[in-house]
């Protein structure tokens, strides 16, 4: 570690050797960083007796210009203007924690690449061993930089012009069981549940082209199902196909056909990779079909607090390379999510200018530059009851995906998509009447079960189903409850 | 069949007093309401006629009942929707959109099926109204 030298006399800057980071320029508490500058804020635990600023001028040299040692090298270049800048560190109040904010010139990344953006902030830096933890909490990647991206294929308004679906969130489900079914039995279930209500199915991140399931016969019953049921319902409907592959060659080659049988929509998996998911994002808007991306693998590293990347930088990511769709929590649901936490993702996904809240985990202000949204989509353990309370803390722009809540009813999936339907237009059409749906939500819903027999059902089975889990990945400051 | 477009259809018909709320709640929202009416409701027949222009400058929820129920009058066969605009910078595209009115017989659509190579099917959607020209669809 550089500074761990016991030497006395101050070496000079350009000396051979070691010398610590904060004295090398990548310390530098009096710079003003630029409209340009790409900022981050990281959360750092410096070892046992390494001094939090040179731990926070050590992450801003080895996410920049600096390694181990002094290289005279550094002086054929304008070196100042290529040093990542830490300009300020904060303690975090009762921990051992300090949030390193990091200044880096636009010109250290290539234009509309996440690749070489990544390969620069998160490269090296997290195995560092001066470093007990540390963690990628945001970033504000300023107009200039935002505007060298693609960004969303078609984004939230072409969505819903495309569908003509307006005012009230989508709905959706994903296919279960997600393993073992065969390809007709499969089309069925999308088929059940279009009919039913939804306006779309989707594969699960898992579901490529495996022995029980090949793609395209997947491809071909899911279509059918899609075609009757536009036919049943005279809406526009979609089936996420997974278009997840070992090749770009092999996902061009399924994204096509899916095109070619007139689906409106494909999806991809995050575990393709930055660069295939922009590959796919540019194919995407050329061929007119919405891209969804499932979050798959996020959890290992965005779950715990210190270490790792916030989902709200991968959301950020996400949107300049170019998806549609991504999930991004329910709140109420199975799986991870903090409520105000939650809201900064949304938000990060779908405004066009936002402003730093620490309550919602958001450090900078961030914007767009008129860049499309991206949907959110709240996936995994929710179902119709909650339909107040996913309202409430989702607001209309988002895809709910009720997979066990659609196909679990016990009258069968077409019921249970049609008892997702008529909570989401009560609980929509009592929202705009003014009502105080959110403490009104189970009166509202018991009252349209009264014409729905398919939502009593839903009602009556999961009425009592709640994950009530502490969230392990919360914003540090602390809001008034509002309720 | 009951054509389910639009954000209330699977609730029962909305009353006047129920159109009234949303419309309240449109321009609670600064979104002018236009209203369009079409005998073909297929899904990709994106433009409906305009009854009349979006009506920019009208806050008043019972003059735009009376504007409803007019095109309900001289459409009562037609699909009749109302759709509140939001104009924001970002946004600028329908923010609601529901079906007000309806054919008394809805025919629904016919899926027909090209059977093309390597198991490829080519689906088309037929909207049963249009066996007949515009203007004799739905007994009007």
């Amino acid at each position: 570690m550089a500074g761990s030298s016991s030497s006395d006399k101050k070496k000079g800057r350009w000396a051979a050797g070691v010398t610590p980071y904060a004295e090398m320029g990548y310390y530098r508490p009096d710079y003003q960083p630029k409209d340009t500058d790409i900022l981050c804020a990281f959360r750092i635990i410096p070892q046992e007796g390494v001094e939090p600023i040179e731990a926070s001028a050590a992450v801003a040299g080895e996410s920049s210009t600096a390694t181990w040692t002094v290289v005279w090298t550094d002086r054929l270049t304008a070196h100042e203007n290529y040093q990542g800048k830490c300009y300020r560190v904060d303690p975090v109040p009762g921990t051992n924690q300090y949030i390193a904010y990091i200044a880096y010139n636009i010109d250290l990344f290539e234009e509309g690449s996440i690749a070489n953006l990544t390969s620069s902030i998160i490269g090296n830096v997290f195995g560092f061993k001066a470093l007990k933890a540390l963690r990628l909490e945001d970033m504000r990647i300023p107009p200039h930089y935002v505007k060298t991206f693609q960004g969303p294929a078609h984004g939230v308004v072409m969505e819903r012009e495309y569908l003509n679906k307006y005012g009230r969130p989508l709905l959706g489900a994903t296919v279960k069981p997600k393993l073992g079914l065969s390809a007709r039995n499969y089309g069925r279930v999308v088929y059940e549940a279009l009919r039913g209500g939804l306006d779309f199915t989707k594969d699960d991140e898992n579901i490529n082209s495996q022995p029980f399931m090949r793609w395209r016969d997947r491809f071909l019953f899911a279509m059918e199902g899609v075609a009757r049921s536009q036919a049943q319902t005279g809406e526009i409907k979609g089936h996420y196909m997974n278009v997840t592959a070992a090749t770009m060659e092999d996902m061009y080659e399924r994204a096509e056909f899916a095109k070619e049988i007139g689906s409106v929509i494909c999806m991809i998996d995050l575990t393709i990779g930055y660069t295939a998911i922009q590959s796919m994002a540019k194919w995407a808007r050329a061929n007119g079909l919405i891209l969804h991306l499932h979050r798959a693998g996020h959890g290992t590293y965005t779950r715990q607090k210190t270490h790792g990347v916030n989902f709200r930088v991968i959301a950020k990511w996400m949107r300049l390379a170019g998806v549609d769709h991504i999930h991004a929590g329910t709140v109420v649901g199975k799986l991870e999510g903090d409520p105000n936490a939650t809201r900064g993702y949304y938000d990060t996904l779908l405004k066009d200018k936002l402003e730093p809240n620490p309550a919602h985990g958001l450090f900078f202000e961030q914007n767009w530059a008129s860049m499309g949204g991206t949907m959110p989509v709240a996936s995994g353990g929710i179902h119709a009851g909650q339909m107040h309370q996913l309202l409430y803390h989702l607001g209309e722009d988002v895809v709910l995906q009720f997979g066990g809540g659609t196909i679990g009813h016990p009258d069968g999936i077409a019921e249970g998509a049609a008892a997702n339907r008529v909570a989401v237009e009560a609980m929509i059409q009592a929202r705009n009447e003014g009502r105080d749906y959110l403490n009104e939500g189970p009166d509202i819903l018991a009252k349209a079960a009264r014409f729905s027999p398919s939502l009593y059902k839903a009602l009556e089975v999961w009425k009592d189903i709640t994950f009530n889990f502490e969230s392990t990945d919360v914003p540090d400051a602390v809001p008034t409850l509002t309720r | 069949m009951r054509i389910t477009q639009g954000t209330f259809s699977y609730l029962p018909d909305l009353t006047d007093d129920q159109i009234k709320a949303q419309v309240q709640y449109c321009l609670n929202n600064g979104w002018p309401i236009s209203i369009e009416h079409t005998d073909d409701p297929h899904p990709r027949n994106v433009y409906w006629d305009m009854y009349g222009l979006p009506m920019f400058d009208l806050k008043d929820p019972a003059a735009i009942m009376v504007e409803i129920n007019g095109c309900r009058k001289t459409f009562p066969n037609h699909y009749i929707r109302v759709i509140g605009y939001d104009a924001r910078y970002g946004r600028q595209t329908t923010a609601l959109s529901f079906i007000v009115n309806r054919p008394a017989e809805e025919p629904g659509f016919r899926l027909d099926r090209q059977e093309s190579n390597d198991r490829v099917v080519r689906y088309t959607l037929y909207s049963y109204a249009t066996d007949k020209p515009a203007g004799e669809r739905y007994g009007d």
